[in-house]
């Protein structure tokens, strides 16, 4: 599904990332962990293609096609989705214009109808009440004046009615309480299928005793240093990333 | 989103420099000589066939502009204009008087229907709803080449002609209310207008009439060197209602020409008026040459008890603009309201707002100004909302937006608030905000081209005043907005 070899990527003459290698299979959920400034966002907008990175080296192929190539709206239509860290606020733009623009834009690359208006109300509406949105949140402005925690839900309910192929969450866990924490690993367990792979960026193992990885990957200096099972989650939880820190001393 | 993706065919199908109305139309034209005199004033007069007290009238104003000097408060800058350089008078040839619209030149009518503007009333007829038709003045140069629909409003009672014939079919109308508004000696721009104004639309809607269709005057400068210098009339007696809507082009040159306008508005006891301007003169090209010196002058006047007047505005035109559409709230209860959008790109310099003059008792008003600017543009909202020492209960509310687009623009809100009154109550608020590369990033994330993402967010950002046109134009100025914006994000 997701292959990534030896990227190497700086932002304004800082190196980020140091050649990482990542091989994420179909149906399958990467966790990927590491102490603060490893490049683990820096992956997923790279990955996703904001502008500022400056890619120096190496590949990143979705299904065999070169996502470096592409613009990052083409990226969204080829299947790659980012649950941002901090959702964006679009004011003036109501959330269900937004959502109906960004999926028949999708639809459209894909060489698919636009979505009917009643369809599309009712998959919203579906959406919606999985993830136990409050109605009006979708009457607003995208994210305006949305809670931390009503953003993460905004996040996924896109990721559900835009079906991705691809999916990135990007510390989604950060600012969230214990139920819309459950409330939005269920979301996210709801769309596991055997067509559809996640990568998961976390500091912590909370996140993952919901929304259950299939792998690990550890992250340190722009690098995959060490891969693993859902174990080594638990292991990182114990011991902390000090044994990483110390290597790079050493 | 069938809005949105009409934005985005429309901005793709046009050319890289954007300005789609820029072709000239090839038509022999009856020309006063170059610059301002006395002689040129009369030529005016003479061609329109006017009588002695309009000829007077002008030439009280020549002399009176003749000591006046140009205004230069406001936030644009220019090179000197050198007024004697100007065509005053610019007619096609055959003119006047053509009886029907198989007289017109059929050069000019084609010029109309590559702008979209239908003028055969039969293709409107088969077209179009009966509601919807719209009553159409155009004019070319200095001079109203058709209107549309008159027999038909005639009969309803509104007169709705260029105003050249207005002064000569309805003297003591016109007289009556000329000037009254916007005197002779108001300001340099208007007064110059006052001495020189060649045409534009003149209406009157009798009492108790609600005006049964929309009304709108095309206005196109295509000679060169030329000036624009119309006049427009619009009184609503006792009881009325009208809408009208005036929307203006130009062939791209190089040279800058001048646009000085007139607008007045009279409305009586209980009598409404919108006016709504979608307003695309030439921009001038990406270096800032060429464009339309857009200075405007257009008051409304609240003359009778609970009046109200609109002014409904989409600027993406010009080079400069220099225009505040403003309202005298002098009847008791009358209400003004200002909606505006303002785009700026390239190095167009945008400098206007309204102003909302409280006399009255109880009078109210209502200010939404949104201003967008990108490139390298600058884009002011100047604002004053006054009470008079009599106008106990007067209510203000002022909502001034801006939204920038890239680095290199400015925005700038410059409001006054004057109360004499200790009753009146005036609120005003203000916001800027910035597309900023993360929401680019981010809508682009969900699957927008940067140009949807960017129509988008403009869009939501204009629906408050886009509402207040009329449908059918509404459409029409969304598309153009995107289209003034074409290539400024990234």
């Amino acid at each position: 599904m997701l292959e990534i070899k030896n990227l190497v990527v700086q932002i304004e003459d800082k190196r980020i990332l140091n050649g990482l290698d990542l091989t994420v299979n179909k149906g399958e959920v990467a966790a990927i962990m590491g102490p603060n400034g490893s490049g683990k966002s820096t992956l997923s907008y790279v990955i996703a293609g904001k502008e500022d990175y400056e890619v120096l080296d190496g590949e990143i192929l979705l299904d065999g096609q070169n996502l470096l190539e592409m613009e990052p709206d083409q990226r969204a239509a080829a299947g790659v989705f980012l649950a941002f860290q901090y959702p964006l606020e679009i004011p003036g733009v109501g959330t269900m214009t937004f959502l109906k623009a960004a999926l028949n834009a999708q639809r459209k690359a894909r060489g698919q109808d636009e979505l009917s208006t009643p369809d599309f109300i009712k998959q919203v509406n579906a959406a919606a009440a999985k993830l136990e949105m409050p109605k009006d949140m979708l009457k607003r402005a995208l994210n305006v004046g949305f809670s931390g925690g009503e953003k993460k839900r905004m996040e996924i309910l896109q990721m559900a009615l835009l079906q991705p192929s691809f999916c990135i969450l990007d510390e989604t866990d950060s600012g969230l309480d214990i139920d819309a924490l459950r409330i939005v690993s269920e979301g996210v367990n709801a769309l596991r299928s055997p067509d559809r792979a996640f990568l998961v960026i976390t500091h912590y193992q909370r996140l993952l005793n919901h929304i259950v990885p299939d792998t690990v990957h550890v992250m340190h200096g722009g690098r995959i240093v060490r891969t693993g099972g859902k174990e080594l989650a638990l292991e990182l939880e114990a011991n902390g990333y000090a044994d990483y820190r110390e290597s790079e001393a050493a | 989103m069938p809005a949105v993706q009409e934005t985005i065919d429309q901005v793709r199908s046009i050319d890289v420099d954007q300005y789609k109305y820029g072709f000239e139309t090839e038509v022999e034209m009856e020309k006063a000589p170059k610059g301002l005199s006395e002689d040129v004033i009369r030529f005016i007069s003479a061609k329109k066939g006017e009588p002695e007290w309009m000829l007077q009238w002008r030439l009280d104003a020549y002399k009176r502009w003749l000591t006046m000097k140009e205004p230069n408060w406001a936030r644009v800058s220019y090179d000197k204009i050198d007024y004697n350089d100007i065509y005053y008078y610019a007619a096609p040839k055959n003119n006047p008087a053509p009886k029907s619209l198989d007289e017109v030149d059929p050069e000019i009518l084609k010029t109309y229907e590559k702008l979209g503007i239908p003028l055969r009333e039969q293709e409107i007829l088969a077209g179009v709803e009966p509601q919807n038709r719209v009553a159409v003045d155009a004019v070319f140069d200095s001079v109203s080449v058709a209107t549309t629909f008159k027999e038909e409003l005639k009969k309803a009672g509104v007169i709705f002609m260029p105003i050249s014939e207005a002064i000569r079919e309805y003297p003591d109308l016109v007289r009556q209310y000329l000037g009254t508004v916007v005197p002779v000696t108001d300001n340099f721009f208007a007064t110059l207008n006052s001495a020189v104004f060649t045409d534009g639309s003149f209406v009157y809607v009798p009492p108790g009439v609600r005006c049964p269709m929309e009304l709108s005057t095309y206005f196109r400068i295509n000679e060169k060197n030329t000036g624009q210098f119309e006049r427009t009339l619009i009184i609503a007696d006792k009881g009325s209602y009208v809408s009208y809507l005036e929307g203006c082009t130009a062939p791209k040159r190089d040279e800058n020409q001048l646009h000085a306008a007139v607008v007045e508005l009279i409305a009586l006891d209980d009598a409404e008026i919108k006016y709504s301007t979608v307003q695309n003169w030439y921009p001038g090209d990406a270096h800032g040459k060429g464009g339309i010196y857009n200075f405007v002058t257009k008051r409304g006047d609240c003359r009778g008890k609970n009046s109200v007047i609109t002014w409904t505005q989409v600027e993406t035109g010009s080079a400069i603009t220099w225009k505040y559409p403003s309202c005298i709230l002098r009847g008791d209860n009358s209400r003004g309201e200002f909606y505006s959008i303002a785009v700026s790109n390239g190095m167009q310099q945008v400098d206007s707002g309204t102003k909302m003059i409280h006399l009255g008792k109880n009078t109210t008003s209502r200010i939404i100004s949104k201003g967008i600017a990108a490139g390298k543009s600058e884009n002011t909202y100047r604002g004053l909302v006054s009470a008079h020492r009599k106008a106990t209960g007067a209510r203000n509310f002022t909502n001034c937006d801006s939204l920038l687009i890239g680095n290199q623009c400015g925005a700038h809100t410059v409001p006054y608030i004057e109360s004499k009154n200790s009753t009146a109550v005036f609120e005003h608020e203000a916001t800027t905000s910035k597309i900023s590369e993360d929401q680019m990033f981010y809508c682009q994330q969900r699957g927008l081209s940067e140009e949807e993402a960017t129509a988008l967010i403009v869009n939501g950002f204009v629906k408050d005043v886009l509402q207040q046109l009329p449908m059918e134009f509404a459409v029409e100025a969304q598309k153009l907005i995107s289209i003034s914006l074409e290539g400024s994000v990234g």
